[in-house]
C-alpha cells in the first residue's frame, strides 16, 4: 500500500489485524475449500476435454484447445443460462424483475471491498468470494428493510442498490489507481475474466442454486402465485423470501464474470418474459426461459467472440431480439386459442359428499 | 372426491379425531390495531364443525383483519385466537385450511394451468420436511408398511406427487366442474371460474375448513349464483365454511349463522334473525337496509 492516506484508514479500520493473523485465515479459508476445489476444478478438466473433443468435431475456432477462457466463459455461459432464469421466473411473478439490479449493484461493491481488503492488509481472497457475501446480506437486508418498515419493495430495493453503489464508489475512490483498473472489468463483464477459479466458483453457486430450487420449488410456486394461501397452508413465506433472494444475489455474482454489473440483471428477466409469452404452464415456462436463454448466451458469446464485441451487451441483445420474437409467436397462440372454448362442467355434489363420509366428520 | 389411498389422508383423519371437541375457531377477547386504535376490539367468536358462518359489516370493519387473526397470519395485542384447538400462531396442520381470496396476486399474467394450482393444494403432503410415518415417525411407519413408506418419503423429500395426489387433484377439478379447463392457464378464465379453481385447491388439500375473503367480488351473476351452490354442497358434505361477505342477500340466502362486525361483534347469531334485527343498522349506519330480494 503505497498511500499513506490508505494506510492509515486500513490501520483504523482493522487495528486488530496483523501479518500472522491475516495468513491464519488465509490458511483456513484455503484448508475448508480446497477439497471442494479440488474437485470443481476436476469438473473443469473434463469440460476442457469434452470442448477439445467439439473443437475436433466442429472445427469451431473459440473452442480451440488454446483458448481455454473461452472453453471456461462457454461453461459459465451455459450455467448462467440455467440459473438465471430458474430464478428469474419466480422474481419476475413476485414482481421483483428489478431486484437482480439492486442485487448487481451491491456485488458491485462486494468486489470493492474484496479489492480493498486485498491491497489493504493482502486478505488474498477473490473479489467474487466477497461479492457473494455481501450480495447475500444485501438480499437479507432488502427483506429486512421489507419487513420491518411496511416499505414496497421497489422502496428498499432503491435503498440497497444506492447504498451498494455508494460503498462501492467510495471504496474505489479510497483506492484510486490501483482499483479502478480491476473494476471495469466487473462492470461490464468480458469473456477473458473468466478463470478457472471464478469458473470454480461459478460451479459451486451453480449446484447450490439447482439444488436449493429443486428441494424447494413447491414451496417457492405457492409463495410465487398466492402469497396469503401459502402462508395459511403452514409455509413460512418470509423464510422462502429469504431464500428467493440469497439464491438471487449467488445467480447475480455468477453471472457477473461474463455479464458485467450493469447487464447482469437482464438475464435474470428477459428469457423469463419471453417464455411468459409462449408457455402455457409453470413447468413449461420454465423450460423455455432455460432454452431461450441458453439460445441468447452461446449466440451472444459466438458473436462476442468473432465479432470482438463485449459479451454482455451482444447476449442481452440477443435476449430482447428473442423476447419480441416470442411476444409475436404468443399473440398468435392467443388469438387461436380464443376460438376453442370449453364447456364448464356441473358441480358434483355426490362426490363431495361422498369424501366427506370418507373423512369421518 | 373419492375416497384416496395416500397416507396423507389418513393423517388428516387422525388429526381430526385428534382435535375432536374442540371448535375449529375460538376468539376469546381478541383486540388489534395497526397503529394504537384498534381496528377489532374484544372480540369473541366460536365456531364450530360443520358450521356455515358469515362475517358481513362495512367497509373498514375489521372482517379481513379478524380473518387474518382466525388463521394467525397476525397474533391478536389481547385475548387468543385458537384454530383446531391449537394457537393460531403456530397451528402447523396448514392442510386443515383451504383459503380462498379476492384474487391471487400473480394469476392474471403467470403462466401456470389450471391443474398446477390446484396441484399446490398437495403440496403441505409432499413438501420437504412433511416426511410422513404419523406419530410412529419415518422409522416406526417402516416397520408398519415398509414400501410404502419408503416410496412416500422419497416422495416427500423430491416434492413430487404420487399417483393419489394426482388422482384427488382431478377428483377436485371434477367436483367444480373444471375438468376440461385443467391444461388451461388460469389467467384466461373468468372470475367466476377463477375461484371454483381455488375452491379445488382447497379441496385437493382436503380442507375441514374452508376461509373465503369476499370470494364474489368482480365475478358475474350467474356465476355468484353457481359459487354459492358449491358452497352449499361442501358445507351439507361436513365441511365447515367461514364467508367474509359484503352481500348481504347471499350471506341471509346461504349462511346458517351471521356474525356483524364494525370493530366489535353486534350480531352473532342465525342468518334469519339477523334479517329481523336492528343490528344492520347499529352497524352499517341508519340507512342500510335489505333490498327486496336481495342487496345492502
Amino acid at each position: 500500500m503505497s498511500d499513506p492516506l490508505t494506510a492509515a484508514l486500513a490501520a483504523w479500520l482493522f487495528p486488530a489485524v496483523n501479518q500472522s493473523a491475516a495468513l491464519a485465515l488465509q490458511g483456513g479459508l484455503a484448508g475448508v475449500g480446497e477439497t471442494v476445489f479440488g474437485a470443481l476444478l476436476w469438473v473443469l478438466e473434463q469440460w476442457y476435454w469434452l470442448m477439445d473433443w467439439a473443437h475436433y468435431l466442429t472445427g469451431l475456432e473459440m473452442l480451440n484447445p488454446r483458448y481455454r477462457y473461452m472453453q471456461r466463459a462457454v461453461l459459465v455461459g451455459l450455467c448462467i443460462g440455467v440459473m438465471a432464469p430458474l430464478i428469474g421466473t419466480f422474481l419476475v411473478h413476485r414482481q421483483l424483475a428489478l431486484i437482480g439490479d439492486a442485487l448487481a449493484h451491491t456485488a458491485f461493491a462486494g468486489v470493492a471491498v474484496g479489492l480493498f481488503l486485498n491491497a489493504v492488509i493482502d486478505l488474498g481472497v477473490s473479489p467474487y468470494l466477497t461479492a457473494v457475501v455481501v450480495a447475500m446480506i444485501a438480499a437479507l437486508f432488502i427483506e429486512l428493510i421489507s419487513e420491518t418498515t411496511d416499505a414496497y419493495n421497489d422502496v428498499s430495493m432503491a435503498i440497497v442498490l444506492s447504498t451498494g453503489f455508494a460503498l462501492g464508489t467510495t471504496l474505489i475512490s479510497i483506492n484510486a489507481g490501483g482499483l479502478a483498473v480491476g473494476v471495469n472489468q466487473f462492470l461490464f463483464g468480458s469473456l477473458s475474466t473468466v478463470s478457472p477459479q471464478s469458473a470454480g466458483i461459478l460451479l459451486a453457486l451453480f449446484a447450490v442454486i439447482v439444488g436449493t430450487v429443486a428441494l424447494t420449488r413447491n414451496q417457492l410456486l405457492y409463495v410465487t402465485f398466492d402469497e396469503t394461501a401459502a402462508a395459511v397452508s403452514g409455509i413460512s413465506v418470509n423464510w422462502y423470501n429469504r431464500v428467493m433472494v440469497m439464491l438471487t444475489a449467488m445467480v447475480v455474482v455468477g453471472a457477473m464474470q461474463i455479464m458485467g454489473v450493469i447487464l447482469v440483471a437482464a438475464m435474470l428477466v428477459v428469457p423469463v418474459a419471453g417464455a411468459t409469452q409462449v408457455s402455457r404452464s409453470f413447468t413449461e415456462s420454465i423450460v423455455v426461459s432455460v432454452v431461450l436463454a441458453e439460445l441468447a448466451v452461446l449466440l451472444g458469446i459466438g458473436v462476442a467472440y468473432y465479432g470482438g464485441v463485449t459479451a454482455g451487451g451482444v447476449i442481452v441483445l440477443v435476449a430482447v431480439g428473442i423476447y419480441v420474437c416470442a411476444v409475436a409467436v404468443g399473440k398468435l397462440q392467443s388469438v387461436r386459442g380464443e376460438a376453442e372454448t370449453p364447456e364448464m362442467g356441473s358441480i358434483e355434489t355426490d362426490g363431495v359428499e361422498a369424501d366427506a363420509g370418507a373423512r369421518g366428520d | 372426491m373419492s375416497a384416496n389411498e395416500t397416507d396423507p389422508a389418513a393423517r388428516a383423519s387422525a388429526a381430526s379425531d385428534a382435535g375432536a371437541g374442540d371448535p375449529v375457531i375460538d376468539l376469546s377477547g381478541v383486540t388489534f390495531g395497526y397503529t394504537a386504535t384498534p381496528v377489532v376490539e374484544d372480540v369473541s367468536l366460536t365456531v364450530d364443525s360443520g358450521e356455515y358462518v358469515a362475517v358481513v359489516g362495512p367497509n373498514g370493519s375489521g372482517k379481513s383483519t379478524l380473518m387474518r387473526l382466525m388463521l394467525g397470519l397476525i397474533g391478536p395485542d389481547a385475548g387468543a385466537a385458537r384454530l383446531f384447538g391449537e394457537d393460531a400462531g403456530r397451528f402447523d396442520d396448514g392442510e386443515r385450511v383451504g383459503y380462498v381470496a379476492q384474487q391471487a396476486t400473480a394469476a392474471e399474467e403467470m403462466p401456470i394451468t389450471v391443474r398446477e394450482v390446484v396441484k399446490m393444494g398437495r403440496f403441505p403432503y409432499v413438501a420437504v420436511g412433511n416426511l410422513p410415518g404419523g406419530d410412529a415417525g419415518v422409522v416406526g411407519g417402516l416397520f408398519d408398511d415398509p414400501v410404502g413408506t419408503a416410496r412416500r418419503t422419497a416422495n416427500a423429500v423430491s416434492g413430487r406427487l404420487t399417483a393419489g395426489d394426482w388422482r384427488i387433484v382431478d377428483d377436485a377439478l371434477a367436483t367444480v366442474g373444471m375438468s376440461a379447463f385443467a391444461d388451461r392457464r388460469i389467467g384466461q378464465l373468468s372470475g367466476g371460474q377463477r375461484q371454483r379453481v381455488f375452491i379445488a385447491r382447497a379441496l385437493a388439500g382436503e380442507a375441514d375448513l374452508l376461509v373465503l375473503d369476499e370470494p364474489t367480488v368482480g365475478v358475474d351473476a350467474e356465476s355468484v349464483d353457481a359459487f354459492y351452490d358449491l358452497l352449499d354442497a361442501l358445507n351439507a358434505a361436513g365441511i365447515t365454511v367461514l364467508l367474509i361477505e359484503h352481500d348481504l342477500s347471499a350471506v341471509v340466502e346461504h349462511a346458517d349463522r351471521v356474525v356483524c362486525l364494525n370493530r366489535e361483534v353486534y350480531f352473532d347469531g342465525p342468518a334469519d334473525e339477523f334479517v329481523e334485527s336492528d343490528a344492520l343498522a347499529r352497524a352499517f349506519g341508519a340507512g342500510a337496509r335489505f333490498l327486496a330480494g336481495g342487496g345492502e
